[in-house]
């Protein structure tokens, strides 16, 4: 189908955006990569009187990696990370998940931000913000103000920001240097979104885990952090039976649904056999 | 909205709605039909063009944001340089039979074009994990990725060298 009518309105600049926003006071919708709101105004699930195109603002273009961090601007898209070497390198988590979102053709438009402000609870990027205790930064008229990854999603593709703001960058906070980190997903089929994905990032000390992180993503309404299953982690000899241990005590701690491309039970199943799997590719890659 | 931009080497100039998406303005208003439609979601990878040299689903961008920018479709693609004229891309296509119904065959061909200018030698995973945004339900895909290794030949033996420029959006017109 084609999209319903709107007014195209291209803003020039951060403070032109957010003005356009509050003239439409919550009926107009930031424009991006296009890859998930274009369907959804296709499909007439969503009806904006006006679409604000933030794709010119080169202020918001570009990444930065630095020594202990990752800051994306808002026009950053998916094969821009994909294709930085040093990323891979320095948190391959990252590298991971990134490759794994739909096609080349919809990594060239679709951005990092648009991704998170979209909050599918299957997608890559709100997973990987939680992983990494990501912060977004969101300006309207009023002002600026930064939001945690913790306290940014609320539900199935919805999230704490008002629709006069714009998320103008993200950062994500890296793990130490000597860390390993990884990202596992199934999917049914190359390029859908997976059925389930698991990210998770290991430190460890004198052959024992001083710190892990585990996020689910498709388990829910939301990305998942399962602290539980960290706890079984902490201190402990990283090896295969306590990866394993792991995967069960994810296995307990989420509530998936049953939909036509998996049931709960399978999603259950999967989040166990995937957290095991990206445990030991961690470790493995822990220094 | 009145809105200029470059399609297949020309400047055009073009009155669109603010809604029209890019591939119905190159269908309707410029008469460039390679430009198939199948799901308008982005799922199939049909109405694929090259914007700016890089592979986008027509279907997901407005005709006003490609002005100012450069777009090729398959019309574009002939430089003379194949058999018949055609790009040595379409060459394969056709001497390997890697088309049926032809309705994938556009965005398959452009999807190939951007891959060979950032990798004149792919692996077979790499060809595959490609083309797997561009569905195609005749073929079973072998002869198009019979198609794609003589298309990197071609390319390669054109080039004279084995090496093509890295992401060379201009190599592949
Ligand atoms: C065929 C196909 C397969 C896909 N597969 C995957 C997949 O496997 N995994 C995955 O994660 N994604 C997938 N996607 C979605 C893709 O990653 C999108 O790029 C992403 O979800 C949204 O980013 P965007 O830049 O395209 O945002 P848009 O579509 O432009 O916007 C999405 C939403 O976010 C809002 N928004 C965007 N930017 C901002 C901002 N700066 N401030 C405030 N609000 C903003 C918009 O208003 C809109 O509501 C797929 C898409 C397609 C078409
Ligand atoms: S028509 Fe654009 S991807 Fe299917
Ligand atoms: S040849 Fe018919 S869809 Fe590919």
């Amino acid at each position: 189908m084609k999209a319903p009518r709107f007014e195209y309105r291209a803003a020039t600049s951060v403070a032109h955006a957010t003005e356009l926003l509050a003239e439409y006071d919550g009926d107009a919708k930031v424009l991006a990569g296009g890859q998930s709101l274009v369907p959804l105004l296709n499909f007439r699930l969503s009806n904006p009187a006006a679409l604000v195109d933030i794709n010119g603002l080169g202020e918001l273009g570009g990444h930065r990696l630095g020594a202990d961090e990752l800051h994306v601007g808002a026009v950053c898209r998916h094969r821009e990370i994909e294709r930085d070497p040093q990323i891979a390198a320095r948190c391959p988590a990252i590298a991971d998940a990134v490759a794994q979102i739909g096609h080349v053709a919809i990594r060239n438009r679709g951005t990092v931000v648009g991704s998170i402000a979209h909050a599918d609870p299957a997608a890559e990027w709100p997973g990987l913000a939680m992983l990494l205790d990501a912060q977004f930064t969101a300006r309207a008229v009023q002002g600026e103000r930064t939001i945690a990854a913790g306290a940014f999603f609320d539900g199935f593709l919805s999230t704490v920001l008002d629709p006069t703001e714009v998320i103008t960058a993200v950062t994500f906070p890296l793990p130490p240097v000597a860390s390993g980190s990884a990202w596992i997903e199934f999917a049914r089929r190359h390029g859908d979104f997976a059925l389930v994905g698991v990210g998770a990032v290991i430190e460890c000390a004198d052959e024992s885990i001083t710190s892990a992180r585990i996020v689910v993503t498709g388990v829910s309404d939301t990305p998942v952090r399962v602290a539980a299953a960290e706890r079984v982690l902490h201190g402990a000899q990283p090896g295969e039976a306590l990866f394993a241990e792991a995967g069960r005590v994810v296995a307990t701690q989420v509530d998936p649904i049953s939909d036509i491309h998996g049931d709960a039970t399978y999603r259950r199943r999967l989040a166990q056999v995937l957290t095991r799997r990206a445990l030991a590719v961690a470790a493995d890659r822990a220094a | 909205m009145r809105i200029s931009m470059e399609v297949n080497g020309r400047g055009v100039e073009v009155d669109v709605e603010d809604r029209t998406s890019l591939a119905d303005c190159l269908r309707d208003r410029l008469g460039l039909t390679g430009v198939h439609l199948g799901c308008e979601h982005g799922v199939c990878g049909a109405c694929t063009v090259l914007l700016d040299g890089s592979s986008v689903r027509s279907c997901l961008l407005f005709a006003v944001q490609a002005a100012g920018h450069r777009v090729t479709t398959v019309e574009g693609l002939a430089d003379g340089a194949g058999q018949g004229g055609l790009h040595p891309v379409q060459t394969a296509f056709m001497a390997c039979h890697g088309l049926q119904c032809g309705f994938c065959t556009p965005g398959l061909v452009l999807t190939t074009c951007e891959l060979l200018a950032e990798d004149p030698a792919p692996t077979a995973e790499e060809v595959r994990a490609r083309l797997s945004g561009n569905l195609c339900r005749c073929t079973g895909y072998v002869k198009i990725f019979e198609a794609v290794d003589r298309a990197a030949e071609l390319m390669r033996a054109r080039s004279g060298t084995a090496a093509a420029p890295a992401g060379a959006a201009e190599d592949t017109r």
